[in-house]
């Protein structure tokens, strides 16, 4: 009787689980970690793992309810960290090239960038930034006049570095990465990004 | 006529990087090449050849591949590309117009699995069989609806399995298919890219695949394309005819059902 109990609760249990999510999401998983060829090496698998926030924010379709928008915005809130001199704006021209650069962290057989080659922010991908450069992707809105249109004071720095090292923390499920969170940009590489953005000398708030 | 196409993809290779610039779209240039090489999209010397491909005996059992099923009866091609992937009972598994084109070599001409997926796709200097063949199958549906109403419980399954990958986040860079496809009108740098969640932006990209790739020289077929676009995520390489692979395209392919075959395609 009281095992019936149990397993009938437990029965329960998953019956709501599912309603709740849903009953692919198992499935689904396994179907898609064996579907990528058995000589990727292990630390490139690493890349399929998630994170609570991948997790809610594919459940939800990158659309969570507000309370776990919340939870995601102040748990990745807390993950952000600073240079260790403090300095938060860096050096323009760097940030410039480090914008455009589109490549690196392409892995597997067919065509992968070779080892060591520069990652860069990529931000032209999806952000209209310096003028001169037309040929930018519009998944993001438009940061040319970054500082013009904002000014230069500490709470815009410190609301772009954090923006780039963690896009989550404003806007759960962003199509923005977290450029910080995943080590891909140094934080000395984000202060220079961000001398882009608001230095007044940088041709996305000169031209 | 060789050096008249040639001529021709040095041309709009040219427009590309010149006008489409400053253009900002190059679905407007694509138009216009298109235009250029009504005539001659080079995928359909590769057609050809799929087709003498498919009708040569080949392989240890000296068969042709004539009585193979896509999903609407053996040797039956006219329309079988725009119904996949489908269930096949003899195999009780759902699968894509690739993964029964590698069966078929097997099953008639007695290829090992090996052999028939080891140039699944070409490089410079390197032809790929499956290439032409699926270029000529594809060819064979032209004109023909996309119709994958995936009503089969394993292909409803599979369909939802799709969907599920399609948005699931991971790697570093956050990517799932929806970030770079899951809206109208966006672009990354200067790359139109589809809503392939509605029926209108899921069906202009599936109904023109298999397609020549001017930027790659060479025509992809939707598992190529589909195990770039992982690349692009920074993901692990997938396996040639992976379910997951396939999963994608049954949810894509549901999505765009309804929509006219125009294949083989010419994109960027
Ligand atoms: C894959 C696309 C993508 C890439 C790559 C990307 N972003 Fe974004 N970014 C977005 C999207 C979408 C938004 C708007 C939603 C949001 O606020 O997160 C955004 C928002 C922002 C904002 C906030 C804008 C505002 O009005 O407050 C800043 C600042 C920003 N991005 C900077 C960058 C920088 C710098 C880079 C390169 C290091 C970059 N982004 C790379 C997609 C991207
Ligand atoms: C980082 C961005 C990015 C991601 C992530 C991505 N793709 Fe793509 N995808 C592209 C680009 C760029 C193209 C080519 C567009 C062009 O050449 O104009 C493309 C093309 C395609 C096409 C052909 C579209 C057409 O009109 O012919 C399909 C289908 C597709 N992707 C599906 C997927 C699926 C499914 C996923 C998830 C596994 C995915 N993509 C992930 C960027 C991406």
């Amino acid at each position: 009787m009281k095992t019936h109990l149990l397993a009938a609760t437990l029965a329960l249990a998953t019956v709501s689980a599912h309603a709740a999510g849903n009953d692919i999401a198992t499935p689904a998983e396994q179907i898609f970690r064996s579907g990528f060829r058995s000589d990727n090496p292990k630390y490139w698998m690493t890349r399929v793992e998630q994170d609570e926030a991948m997790r809610l924010c594919s459940q939800y379709k990158d659309n969570p309810p507000a309370k776990v928008r919340q939870k995601i915005e102040l748990t990745q809130k807390a993950s952000i960290r600073y240079p260790v001199d403090g300095k938060l704006i860096g050096d323009w021209k760097e940030g410039e090239k480090l914008a455009a650069v589109g490549t690196g962290g392409h892995i597997g057989f067919i065509q992968p960038d070779p080892p060591g080659r520069l990652r860069g922010g990529n931000c032209y991908a999806c952000h209209q930034l310096a003028a001169k450069e037309v040929a930018y992707g519009t998944i993001g809105p438009s940061l040319r006049h970054f500082s013009k249109l904002r000014g230069t004071g500490d709470d815009v720095v410190q609301y772009a570095y954090d923006k780039i090292y963690n896009s989550n923390a404003f806007n759960a499920c962003t199509n923005m990465p977290r450029f910080g969170l995943h080590n891909w940009l140094t934080p000395e590489q984000i202060t220079h990004i961000v001398a882009f953005l608001v230095d007044p000398e940088s041709p996305v708030n000169k031209d | 006529m060789r050096t008249r196409l040639h001529a021709l993809v040095a041309t709009v290779a040219l427009g590309i990087g010149g006008t489409a610039v400053a253009q900002g779209s190059t679905m407007d240039e694509i138009a216009k090449y298109r235009e250029m090489l009504a005539d001659g999209n080079p995928a359909e010397l590769l057609e050809m050849k799929g087709e003498a491909l498919w009708k040569k005996p080949r392989g240890p059992r000296s068969a042709s591949l004539e009585q193979c099923d896509m999903g609407l009866g053996p040797g039956k091609l006219e329309g079988a590309y725009a119904q996949l992937p489908r269930y096949f009972a003899d195999t009780k598994k759902v699968m894509d117009a690739e993964s029964r084109l590698v069966h078929c070599m097997m099953t008639l001409q007695g290829f090992s699995e090996t052999e028939a997926t080891k140039n699944w796709f070409s490089k410079p200097g390197q032809d790929s069989d499956i290439e032409a063949l699926i270029t000529y199958i594809g060819g064979q549906s032209n004109g023909a609806k996309i119709n994958v109403p995936a009503r089969h419980p394993e292909e409803a399954r599979m369909a939802k399995v799709g969907e599920y990958i399609f948005y699931r986040r991971s790697g570093p860079q956050d990517f799932s298919c929806a970030i770079c496809h899951g809206q109208e009108g966006k672009r990354i740098r200067l790359q139109d890219l589809g809503k392939l969640t509605s029926q209108a932006g899921a069906g202009a990209a599936m109904s023109t695949w298999p397609s020549y790739r001017v930027s790659q020289g060479a025509v992809w077929t939707m598992q190529r394309r589909l195990i770039d676009c992982m690349r692009q995520a920074r993901w692990p390489e997938p396996s040639y005819l992976a379910d997951s692979i396939i999963a994608l395209e049954v949810f894509l392919q549901k999505t765009a059902s309804g929509t006219v075959m125009q294949t083989p395609g010419i994109k960027r």
